[in-house]
């Protein structure tokens, strides 16, 4: 656990790697160079290989040692999935997902 | 005045809802592993990116780095990087409006500004984007900010609400697969993922999966239209 301190550090590097990542482009090219062929490679395909490995990111901590380590992830992501296949509609699939989840981790599990 | 501010806040309504609910989410969440509801305005505030402020809980509590923060930021956020140069011509000649309008450039205000612009006049263009850009950044401080307070004395547990993150990220997986031409570089990021976490572990898979995915998509060839 960071100390506040720390935290505080942290949030201003944060907001200065964020800022700087979406002024950049301006500053680079905003003149009248022509943007790469890599870059504009990569601007189309790395948006989604990064979804993925948020997505592995958040379940990092699932252990398949114990059913309580797994179980409630499996079922709330199985929810959030057909729900978002079947509705196409982000928030309802984010509030349900969470919802099971919390219900599975508290009453369930 | 009155009528583009009336458009940009119709065309904002799908963002107030989304930024109110996630946004109260991240400050419940903050709030329950000790943080301030200052600490909550701050962030929202000047960090402004959604995914990156969940992220940033996981960072506070598993005590990273300072050259991990950084790191991680930039590859979780390295995707502005591009909406910044979809939107360089939209954005040229925008005046003094601009470094506001590149600073609050997120995800939801990219998908609100980068189609065609209709019914509004060409010398209103800059300030039409001015209103979305404040509105969405006012809708996520707001949230965040009553999530912080509520989180303090919610009558109930909340446990387990830290998965809001991961159905976030599996929402905007799954709307990706589902219009994605080429399903490789989702799949690339997943299979690369879960196998640097397999061999470097959950405290340090971050950082060799993003160079992996980086290098892998660098030199696989894109699928023809």
């Amino acid at each position: 656990m960071m100390n506040q301190q720390t935290a505080w550090l942290s949030v201003l590097i944060m907001a200065l790697v964020t800022a700087l990542l979406r002024i950049l482009p301006f500053i680079v090219f905003g003149g009248k160079r022509k943007t790469p062929k890599l870059v504009e490679k990569l601007s189309r395909s790395l948006p989604y290989a990064i979804m993925g490995m948020l997505v592995v990111y958040c379940l990092k901590g699932v252990s398949f040692r114990e059913a309580a380590l797994f179980v409630p992830s499996l079922i709330a992501s199985a929810v959030v999935i057909a729900l978002h296949v079947w509705r196409r509609n982000t928030l309802l699939s984010i509030v349900s997902g969470t919802v099971c989840y919390m219900l599975l981790v508290q009453l369930v599990f | 005045m009155k009528k583009l501010i009336k458009k940009a806040f119709i065309a904002t309504l799908p963002v107030l809802t989304g930024y109110l609910v996630l946004g109260f989410g991240f400050g419940i969440i903050l709030r329950s592993t000790g943080f301030s509801v200052l600490m909550a305005f701050a962030m929202s505030l000047f960090i402004y990116a959604g995914s990156m402020q969940y992220v940033a809980i996981d960072l506070f509590t598993g005590g990273a780095s300072y050259l991990t923060v950084a790191l991680t930021t930039l590859m979780v956020n390295a995707r502005h990087l591009f909406y910044g140069i979809s939107m360089l011509d939209k954005y040229r000649g925008t005046g003094a409006k601009k470094a506001y309008l590149m600073y609050t450039l997120t995800d939801e205000t990219y998908s609100l500004v980068c189609g065609e612009l209709s019914g509004v006049q060409e010398t209103d263009r800059s300030l039409y984007y001015l209103l979305v850009s404040l509105m969405d950044h006012i809708y996520w401080v707001t949230g965040s900010v009553l999530g912080a307070i509520a989180g303090g004395v919610l009558p109930f547990s909340t446990e387990g609400i830290d998965f809001a993150l991961t159905a976030l990220f599996l929402t905007v997986f799954t709307e990706q697969w589902l219009s994605a031409r080429d399903r490789r570089p989702a799949l690339i990021g997943v299979a690369a993922s879960a196998l640097c976490l397999v061999i470097f572990g959950s405290e340090s898979f971050l950082i060799p999966a993003m160079l992996v995915i980086a290098l892998t998509l660098t030199v696989i060839k894109e699928a023809k239209p």
